[in-house]
């Protein structure tokens, strides 16, 4: 009785309402992620035995990460691989969404029909497509049927292209890597619907006097794109770099392995142990991606 | 006023004849036709690589498999048929997986929409000290990768109690493994799949939102329930509209989590994984001198996933306008 006597002035009681608002999702943080997350280090430490009654735990220090990193044969290759997948494509996805959106932003005709087609990926990426893509033979004879490589999506016939980059001088690696992408425009375009989305709707939200202003003063398309557009969206290009790394890896082949490790052979240990390797490699990418670009990045208020 | 309005159109006339005698004016009217010309290539380009497998995949699932064979059908087949389409409904219970999946994921994303505004929306109006860490957590949730949490949560959901009073009813834990629980449960409480993301955007849009609205409504003495459905939600359908077409098209592709917890459940994901073994199984039991044809196999594998990815579609194609408009609007600017 008393406590309810207890009266807030209007600012405390705007301060705390928000409480009951996020009371389900805390709930849900607590019980299905924070206690799984410590019971998942738990199990990385320990051999964990499923029976009848549930399950039992030995301890096994640091068996398991020793495990994962020196003796299973695979595990540090497909890590390596995933990673620098990701290390390539990310900057590609980021690149091309950006330029997708700067295209979808301008003012043409049938541009409803082009968002439309643009952000089809959003609705159909998925693993599941993607695994049971790839190893399509129907598909992949009507491609080499219709004058194509054998790659699953090489429409350009790019090698005179290559060499007359690589006879003005280009650097050999900078055109394999041009060329890599081109072979996998299909995969940067699935990865990057999310990013097309968050960057137009940061490009919507430039005020359109800063333009005209830069017009008046007798700036070009392209000088107004770097000093305004770049600046302008630069902290949604954090974001995105962020969402592609965490995209990207959602679907790698060491997600994969972990699953297996757990679910086909039944070492949980094991696969806890890999998964929290494979947290950590994250993180430090994360870090490494976020200082890199944090300090370019310009913020308007 | 004749007068006035002749000699109006006679000096724009002339000033366009003036502007169109100096060279920049064609210089920079070239210059936005080559744009166009190159825009447009550009644009088709791009829209024919995201359209292509999709058209591919409708060009192998309508071919007769004696077509597959024909070195000269490429494309447009010669014996047009719809017999693949048939043997998938009709093998793999088509219509029991689009009901089973259009139930779940309709669930999920009713469930987690919920939940998520909610949440989003007091996140965006908190303002005590250690707020910020609480956000802090949503964000970890997003980085943190749903394998590193796989197993406990497996567990967790085989031998599932709340408080220990369950096994005090019942004796043993419940087992929710092969039921839709583990989902709904998930999304009532916001720790579905990337559901992080969904009260990130949500924060993000109600903080687009000003205070004063509120405000106004608690002077006029609504309470902080009645605020929030009477003024915030209707203003916030762009962003709602938005997360629900999210939260339904990554519940239905979804193969992680329905992998893990529904084994025997017929679900979209894990029937397009499945269809061949099924199919072979089926058409064996007709003819046990069937082979295993690689082929065939890839052309049936094409239309389950076709049939799988055409509720998508059709729905997509409805709402497109809608969603592309509405993720303008519901800023996921960071």
């Amino acid at each position: 009785m008393k406590l309810s006597k207890i009266r807030l002035t209007l600012h405390q009681k705007q301060k705390y309402r928000g409480i009951w608002f996020i009371l389900p999702w805390f709930v849900g943080f607590l019980f299905l992620f924070f206690v799984p997350l410590i019971n998942s280090l738990r199990y990385s430490f320990s051999t964990l035995k499923v029976n009848d009654s549930g399950f039992s735990l030995e301890s096994a220090g640091w068996a398991n990460f020793k495990n994962a990193l020196f003796q299973d044969e695979t595990y540090v290759r497909t890590l390596i691989e995933s990673m620098l997948t990701m290390v390539i494509n990310v900057p590609l996805i980021v690149i091309f969404s950006l330029f997708a959106s700067v295209l979808l932003n301008q003012r043409f005709k049938g541009r409803a029909l082009t968002r439309a087609i643009f952000f089809l990926p959003v609705i159909l990426a998925s693993g599941v497509i993607a695994a049971a893509e790839s190893g399509d033979y129907a598909q992949a004879i009507v491609g080499s049927a219709s004058q194509q490589s054998n790659e699953e999506f090489t429409m350009f016939q790019n090698l005179e292209f290559a060499k007359l980059l690589l006879r003005s001088g280009v650097n050999f690696q900078i055109v394999e890597y041009f060329l890599g992408a081109v072979d996998r425009i299909y995969q940067i375009i699935t990865a990057s619907g999310v990013q097309i989305l968050i960057f137009l709707a940061g490009l919507q939200s430039i005020s359109g006097s800063l333009y005209e202003a830069s017009k008046i003063e007798g700036a070009t398309g392209y000088e107004s794109f770097w000093k305004i557009t770049f600046p302008m969206i630069s902290p949604l290009i954090l974001t995105n770099v962020i969402y592609s790394i965490i995209d990207n890896l959602l679907n790698s082949p060491t997600t994969t392995q972990i699953r297996d490790t757990a679910f086909k052979s039944f070492q949980f240990g094991l696969s806890a142990s890999m998964a929290w390797i494979y947290f950590v490699v994250i993180s430090i990418f994360l870090w490494i991606f976020t200082l890199l670009i944090s300090k370019r990045v310009f913020y308007y208020d | 006023m004749k007068t006035e309005t002749a000699s109006e159109t006679r000096r724009v006339l002339h000033q366009l004849r003036e502007r169109m005698s100096g060279t920049s004016f064609w210089a920079s009217k070239l210059k936005e036709w080559l744009w166009i010309c190159i825009r447009t290539v550009l644009i088709a380009g791009i829209s024919f690589i995201v359209l292509y497998p999709i058209i591919l995949k409708i060009l192998i699932a309508i071919k007769d498999p004696i077509d597959i064979y024909d070195g000269s059908v490429v494309l447009i087949p010669k014996h047009f048929t719809l017999d693949n389409f048939k043997l998938v409904i009709q093998v793999l219970n088509y219509k029991d997986v689009l009901l089973n999946t259009v139930v779940l994921s309709g669930l999920v994303m009713l469930l987690q929409t919920f939940t998520c505004v909610l949440a989003g929306y007091g996140f965006s109006r908190m303002k005590f000290r250690g707020s910020g860490l609480l956000f802090g957590c949503v964000v970890f949730t997003i980085l943190v990768p749903p394998q590193t949490i796989m197993i406990p949560t497996y567990l967790q959901y085989k031998n599932f109690d709340i408080l220990g009073l369950i096994s005090l009813i019942q004796g043993h834990p419940l087992n929710l493994i092969n039921t839709k629980w583990p989902f709904l449960i998930s999304s009532i409480l916001g720790m579905g799949l990337k559901t992080g993301l969904f009260v990130y955007i949500f924060r993000q849009f109600f903080r687009g939102i000003p205070n004063d609205l509120e405000e106004a409504a608690w002077v006029d003495g609504s309470g902080t329930f009645g605020t929030f459905t009477r003024i915030i939600l209707p203003n916030a359908i762009p962003a709602v509209v938005t997360v629900m077409l999210f939260s339904f098209v990554w519940q239905w592709n979804d193969s992680f989590f329905t992998g893990m917890i529904l084994n025997d459940n017929p679900i979209m994901s894990s029937m397009v994984s499945g269809a061949w073994g099924q199919i072979i199984f089926y058409l064996r039991s007709l003819d046990p001198t069937q082979s295993e044809d690689p082929l065939y196999a890839s052309m049936i594998q094409n239309t389950a996933i076709l049939l799988a990815i055409l509720p998508l579609i059709i729905m997509y194609l409805f709402v497109q306008r809608n969603f592309v408009e509405s993720m303008e609007r519901s800023g996921v600017v960071g």
